[in-house]
């Protein structure tokens, strides 16, 4: 099953090494990663997703809080949550195709955010799918390239990983 | 695991402090170990920490031994730290240095073994420029250490020495890196010197105390055992949570088995005792685990050498843990009552409620099962040739036991010789068998043998070995003559890698592929040239009056190289891949009907 598992981290040199060694080390799978400072400048926030069966996933969670960096850590997916990916496309854009991306973009609620005489880079935020979906939908051969930040998450409700 | 809140978390408080004197980063280095209480350091000088290794020369309060091999270093102080449960503590130099004191890390790192490291660094502007004796110390490092540092600001480094400190000595030990840029060292800038006291740390906070409501399901579980087993290991040793096991298994009458690294925390001569498990165990520890209905699993971690195929693991068993690391709990073995804490807290907290529930009856709770394991007892699993012409290695180990009264340090290196040591001579007190489990480095036993004679200088200290293992770490025979450590070492010494060659023999047809050491030095010579004391022995009628010669030599290293029967073989024996069920007997005993 797939995992989002959000894990504050001391915003240390190497910190996010450890995590990404402890992954390739331990032979567990990792589809994305990602990392910034939060509003506390001591910390990180890193949003990783992984999948596995719950033993294994469970071993993830034991080996991730184990590192000394680690501060907390919460899989978000065994709640209720958001899930927000962001993607820019860049896609060829001449004559007809023009027309056709523009309502595509409307249809997903993207962004058209550069234009050229002959290219649009869109915008998109959404879950995962949404970005799969909306890849699927522009038509063969129109795509330039494909930039996805993986994805991040939040808790619904009142409560939130802090320290 | 056991160590006191003043322990883990306050410097010694014996020492004067040093509060507010200006000091560069090289004697912040030197003074932080003396206020730590370090009494050895074990180290080779180089370029990037000379201005340590002369901030150590105009001071007397930390002693610094000179090996011969960076290797040497982190075995002898790892040795150090598991004969006195104190931290070991290296200095090595950039790049060579610490990429040779790496094996020895990973050897602390797998049997979690309390190690600080300081590793010099190039100066911090040559950082990543691939500077001479450049390597990424702490990329290196980082998959076999509890935790690293680079100190990047002389400002930092007291604070961070404390805190390697703590982190290797509290929860589950382990070693932590701590990489000082040479000028982090310089001894022209001083900074006030203070040294915390204590160290407070948000993301890391480890677990003391046993949930109660676990303990409670434990106790349960246990008191309706009818065939039980206490599963020990090296975390009992690391938790000194040895007198608390040794109660509570007293106190149930229940059998006690142990892995490699536990040997000695539960008396080994005691009745109750019945031997090591897994690959090498007697045939009624793994019968008894292959048996048990409660299987009641204490500090050690369900290596893969002692459960053999995890489908055949205790088939019949509920299984109780207690760690002091939650991701120790369920990672190889799912577990029904997991208890993460510290080991001696846990079991002191489980014999007194057990104490209280326990029905009152002078019945022996488990007689039935003790009749069971009697039997399996009487197929004498460790039994060899008495008779041979040629030293039987097992002989040599019981003429070991018995001429250094079972009072003895005894450090291996890996093969053989480690588990006939491991059979054969039984340890009743913990810290006292220092092996390499996990890693299994050949080269261990000599340099961690040297770590043990230094803290204990009047205790009997040898080290069993191959002759293939000891040449790996020779080199350290220098190191034993210029400090003067009478450590004896007792070289099994049978021509052959002999683990190697007995697989070989077993699965590859007998196809001896470079198993066989061709060119073997003259080992009393080589003794002799390092300005020791070499005996060689042949007879098995020789060699109890050898020994007793060897032991008596108090100041000398003795090398005894003791020629044993190149065709012995490790029994009883679990094939990889196989069940505790599935034991290889000796020849002598494979026809027997067995129980």
């Amino acid at each position: 099953m797939r995992h989002i598992i959000a894990v504050l981290l001391e915003n240390e040199a190497g910190a996010l090494s450890r995590v990404a060694g402890l992954f390739s080390a331990r032979g567990y799978n990792i589809e994305s990663l990602t990392v910034a400072p939060t509003d506390d400048p001591t910390l990180s926030r890193m949003t990783l997703v992984t999948t596995g069966n719950d033993d294994v996933v469970e071993q993830i969670k034991k080996q991730l809080n184990k590192l000394i960096d680690t501060v907390k850590l919460l899989d978000l997916s065994e709640g209720p949550h958001i899930e927000r990916e962001m993607m820019m496309i860049k896609v060829r854009a001449e004559r007809q195709d023009r027309e056709e991306l523009k309502r595509l973009t409307e249809i997903f609620r993207a962004k058209i955010i550069d234009v050229t005489d002959t290219s649009y880079v869109i915008e998109l935020t959404g879950a995962s799918k949404k970005l799969d979906a909306f890849i699927g939908a522009v038509p063969e051969g129109l795509i330039v390239e494909v930039v996805r930040s993986g994805p991040t998450g939040i808790s619904r409700g009142d409560k939130g990983l802090t320290i | 695991m056991a160590l006191s809140e003043a322990q883990s978390v306050g410097a010694d408080p014996e020492r004067p402090e040093r509060s507010g004197v200006e000091l560069s980063g090289a004697e912040i280095v030197i003074q932080a170990l003396a206020d730590e209480g370090v009494e050895f350091v074990f180290g080779y000088p180089g370029g990037a920490v000379l201005h340590i290794y002369d901030a150590l020369f105009r001071q007397e309060s930390v002693k610094h031994i000179l090996v011969r091999h960076e290797q040497g270093a982190s075995h002898a102080a790892d040795g150090y730290a598991r004969a006195t449960g104190k931290c070991g503590v290296c200095l090595v130099t950039s790049g060579p240095g610490a990429t040779n004191a790496v094996t020895g890390i990973a050897t602390a790192y797998m049997d979690s073994i309390p190690m600080v490291i300081l590793t010099g660094q190039v100066p911090t502007p040559v950082i990543g420029s691939d500077a001479f004796q450049e390597v990424d110390t702490v990329g290196i490092t980082r998959p076999c250490v509890k935790h690293n540092f680079l100190v990047k600001d002389v400002r930092d480094l007291a604070v961070t020495i404390r805190k390697a400190f703590y982190i290797a000595m509290s929860g589950r030990p382990g070693p932590v890196v701590v990489d000082i840029p040479k000028d982090v060292t310089d001894p022209n800038i001083k900074i006030p010197y203070d040294y915390p006291r204590d160290v407070k740390m948000r993301s890391y906070n480890p677990v003391l105390k046993g949930h109660p409501g676990q303990i409670r399901k434990a106790v349960d579980l246990i008191l309706q055992a009818k065939r039980p087993v206490f599963y020990t290991g090296g975390g009992v040793v690391l938790g000194e949570a040895s007198a608390q096991l040794t109660d509570f298994v007293r106190t149930t009458g229940f059998p006690v088995t142990s892995t490699l690294m536990g040997l000695g925390a539960y008396p080994m001569t005691d009745p109750q005792f019945i031997g090591m498990l897994g690959m090498h165990g007697t045939y009624e520890a793994n019968m008894a685990m292959h048996e048990t209905d409660v299987l009641i699993a204490i500090g050690a971690r369900f290596d893969d050498r002692v459960t053999g195929k995890i489908e055949h693991f205790c088939p019949h068993a509920k299984i109780i843990h207690v760690d002091v690391d939650p991701s120790s709990i369920s990672k190889n073995v799912k577990v029904h009552v997991p208890i993460v804490g510290q080991v001696a807290n846990v079991l002191a907290d489980m014999l007194k409620l057990y104490r209280e529930l326990a029905p009152r009856s002078d019945e022996q709770p488990v007689a039935a099962w003790w009749t069971k394991i009697a039997e399996w007892r009487g197929v004498d699993c460790l039994q060899y040739d008495r008779n041979s012409a040629a030293i039987k290695p097992q002989f040599a180990v019981e003429t070991l036991y018995k001429v250094t009264d079972g009072d003895l340090y005894l450090t291996s290196d890996v093969g053989q010789h480690q588990m006939f040591a491991a059979q054969f001579y039984p340890f009743d007190k913990p810290r006292r068998w220092i092996n390499s489990g996990g890693l299994g480095t050949m080269g261990f036993g000599l340099p961690a043998a040297m770590g043990v004679q230094l803290a204990f200088p009047d205790a009997q200290v040898a080290c069993i070995s191959g002759e293939a293992s000891i040449l790996m770490c020779i080199q350290e025979l220098a190191t034993c003559l210029q400090y003067g450590l009478p450590v004896k070492v007792i070289l099994l010494n049978n021509g052959y890698m002999g683990m190697v060659r007995q697989w070989q023999e077993f699965f590859y047809e007998s196809r001896y592929s470079n198993s066989y050491v061709d060119a073997l030095p003259d080992f009393v010579k080589l003794a002799e040239s390092f300005g020791h004391v070499g005996m060689r022995v042949d007879r098995p009628a020789d060699l109890e009056a050898a020994m007793t010669e060897a032991f008596a030599m108090k100041n000398r290293l003795v090398f005894m190289d003791v020629i044993v029967d190149p065709t012995e073989n490790v029994y009883p024996m679990i094939a990889a891949g196989k069940g505790h069920h599935e034991m290889h007997l000796a020849p002598s005993l494979s026809d027997r009907e067995l129980a």
